[in-house]
């Protein structure tokens, strides 16, 4: 038990922590809304994150090419790859709707079963990712992808286009300009989802068919687009995600998606699984409470750590933090 | 009008002829069918020596793969009884299945010098405590919740013998020690040259010598342990437990008013699956002889979970099925190694979409759905009926 470390480094453990957990908390959005709508764990929505941080690679790459791009230009960059993770993981999302969940719900199979098809759906997403160099060498496109990127089965990394300089100090302790967006942006893309789920259209929708589907067919709500709406706006989150998991950690693999989708699963579960809120606060807690404990216990006690807080916390709440409730938001 | 008595009447006819065939077996007599399973249990404990052409895997010895694959029916068991017969979705079974490995590999190697045989039952009982210990606290949570506890339980297994340097941590434990052997008598294996079955003399097995290089008295061993599972878990489905299990995982607010004390079963069911859970895991660490955290990944969790459900839960010939497939279907076609785990992938989502009852669904299952069928002909043959009526 290393409490020195902890008390000494206490403010930069909690704002990395907080970087992480926001991460945590816009992929765990993608669960918690499948889960408000369907009530089925989309198992494959790690893959949706993976394929957004390999978006935000590529983009980056192709851009930055090799210059040392300038103040304004770096704008552009981050623009540009933010906007193909988004595209790429909602593609993907859309594309794991229809393929792996929509013909079993057509079908009212058992919720089990979905569970299998959408554990099928994240091996072949995570491996068409790993074999794609291989695919690529069949059309002696190997050399031309090489240029760009190596094989997805091995750690890639991304040019370092937010340069780590510390923005301010709170005493003697170095706040980064990476932590700090990353955790602005989440925080204000959660914000914008909330407020979209609550007062538009569509997320009336959304709502109503989390909280009765037969109902909310009768009143004319589509509950196919609905459901596409869902995994569209999950989808979308985790290609925030992705790019602000890319800023910060700056590396992805084809299976980098497995252990961040397990995490953000269980922070939506400890925030109250289908409660958009609740994903945000269970994020944070996470991404805090596991950066204090690897800190205090040491790094390979990381995941003990998050997995212990979700059993204790489960024990005392046992529908989570702040409960389950997207069906029953009052605007 | 006309043709649609006759399709029903087809359906029907064709139902009854694929139930005509089950039906023939189980109206044989007794002594034919006793007969018929002897045959069929020698046929298995044979099948590593006949070595038959297709089902043989090239590249990769014969024995072992029948080896993983008893393993894998016996996980498939246990884990049929938490999932399929009491319906509590446990995705971190391979923490039991490691404290099963881990228990016999202290006791045998790392920290004591026991006799295998003497290490299996404590490893079974420290299994099935830790079962208890476990589902006491979490077993109060419902349904997906409970997921995602055991989900985290199986991790925390695993990172805790990574971490500990008393687990042997993340280099593993090695020299574990193997069953008692007997040896008696040698058995030559057969080859075969175009379709013609040939003994081979050079290629024998030495009957109960647990060594090193031949897994066959290993799947022995195993097939021996999945035969009495088998008879247990018949005893066991067919008791007042197993019908308080049935009643719990259909309706757990019903049972209880009927007097059911839901929660004992399930408590009962945790551990039940976990006791057969370390004792495949026991089994698994004696014939490796090593283990190391990577055995015990959450995938094979996943896997386990995949056997039990896409070969159909709740019926324990189904989740033998699922598991044959699942531990043997990778081994045979390891020649895609590239592509091993997405076509497995791919599996799983064909077999979702087009079973989703599973491979072999329990017959229960199977009566639900026709009367279902049934009920909703009914309803939309009115419908038919009262539109010609308007027209």
């Amino acid at each position: 038990m290393n409490f020195s470390f902890l008390f000494n480094n206490f403010a930069e453990l909690t704002v990395t922590g907080l970087a992480f957990g926001a991460v945590y908390a816009l992929i765990a959005l993608g669960y918690t809304m499948v889960y408000g709508v369907l009530q089925l764990i989309n198992f494959a929505h790690s893959e949706v994150f993976m394929y957004g941080t390999f978006a935000t690679l590529w983009m980056t790459i192709t851009l930055v090419g090799s210059g040392n791009p300038g103040g304004l230009q770096t704008f552009g960059i981050m623009a540009a790859a933010l906007l193909a993770a988004m595209v790429v993981s909602g593609a993907i999302a859309l594309m794991l709707e229809k393929f792996a969940y929509r013909p079993l719900i057509k079908r009212n199979a058992p919720r089990l079963i979905a569970l299998i098809s959408a554990i099928g759906a994240s091996f072949v997403l995570a491996e068409l990712m790993g074999v794609r160099d291989d695919v690529a060498g069949w059309f002696g496109l190997r050399e031309t992808l090489d240029d760009y990127v190596g094989g997805a089965r091995v750690n890639q990394s991304m040019p370092n286009i937010v340069q780590n300089r510390t923005l301010f100090a709170i005493g003697e302790y170095n706040i980064r300009m990476v932590d700090v967006i990353v955790i602005l942006s989440a925080i204000l893309m959660m914000v914008g989802l909330d407020q979209f789920v609550r007062r538009s259209k569509t997320g009336r929708g959304i709502r109503a068919t989390a909280q009765d589907p037969e109902t909310a067919a009768l009143m004319g709500v589509n509950s196919t687009r609905v459901i596409q709406m869902t995994f569209l706006l999950g989808g979308l989150m985790a290609g925030v995600a992705a790019f602000l998991y890319m800023l910060k950690i700056e590396t992805t693999k084809f299976d980098v998606g497995f252990l961040l989708g397990i995490k953000a699963f269980t922070a939506a579960v400890l925030g109250g699984i289908g409660n958009l809120r609740g994903a945000l606060v269970g994020g944070l807690v996470l991404g805090v409470v596991e950066n204090w404990g690897s800190a205090l216990f040491g790094g390979e006690w990381r995941h003990v750590v998050a997995f212990v807080l979700l059993v204790v916390i489960l024990l005392f709440r046992p529908t989570g933090i702040l409960g389950e409730s997207l069906g029953k938001a009052r605007t | 009008m006309s043709t649609s008595v006759s399709a029903t009447s087809g359906t029907k006819s064709k139902s009854k002829s694929r139930l005509g065939f089950v039906d023939r077996l189980t109206n044989l007599p007794k002594l034919v069918k006793i007969l018929l399973w002897v045959l069929l249990a020698l046929f298995l404990y044979a099948l590593p020596l006949l070595e038959p052409p297709l089902l043989s895997t090239p590249g990769t010895d014969f024995g072992g793969v029948l080896f993983t694959v008893t393993i894998y029916c016996l996980v498939a068991l246990g884990l049929n009884i938490v999932v399929g017969y009491a319906g509590l979705l446990d995705l971190g079974y391979v923490g039991f299945y490691a404290i099963g490995a881990y228990t016999v590999a202290i006791l045998t190697s790392f920290h004591a010098n026991w006799p295998f045989l003497l290490a299996v039952p404590v490893a079974v009982v420290a299994t099935m405590v830790s079962g208890v210990l476990l589902g006491a606290p979490t077993l109060r949570v419902r349904g997906d919740y409970l997921a995602i506890v055991t989900l985290g339980f199986g991790e925390i297994i695993r990172l805790a013998a990574v971490n500990t340097e008393w687990l042997g941590d993340a280099r593993g434990i090695s020299k574990i020690d193997r069953p008692p052997s007997i040896e008696l008598f040698e058995i030559p294996h057969l080859f075969w040259e175009g379709g013609t079955p040939l003994l081979d003399p050079d290629d024998t097995t030495v009957f109960l010598e647990f060594g090193v290089l031949d897994q066959i008295p290993y799947y022995w061993l195993g097939l021996t342990v999945v035969i009495l599972m088998l008879i247990a878990d018949r005893l066991i489905k067919d008791s007042r437990v197993g019908r308080a299990w049935e009643a719990t995982r259909e309706d757990e607010d019903a049972a209880e008013l009927m007097g059911v004390p839901t929660f004992r079963f399930k408590l009962l069911a945790f551990s039940t699956g976990a006791f057969v859970g370390g004792l495949a895991g026991a089994l698994y660490a004696s014939r490796q002889s090593f283990i190391n955290p990577l055995s015990f990944l959450l995938l094979f969790s996943i896997l386990f979970l995949a056997a039990v459900v896409v070969g159909g839960q709740g019926n324990r010939w189904g989740v033998l099925v699922g598991a044959f497939l699942v531990a043997y279907l990778p081994e045979r076609f390891r020649d895609f190694s590239e592509f091993r785990v997405l076509v497995f992938g791919l599996a799983l989502m064909v077999l979702a979409i087009f079973r989703p009852e599973g491979l072999l669904p329990p017959r229960r299952t199977l009566r639900a759905k026709q009367a279902g069928q049934e009920l909703a002909a009914a309803e939309e043959g009115d419908h038919g009926e009262e539109t010609r009526v308007r027209v």
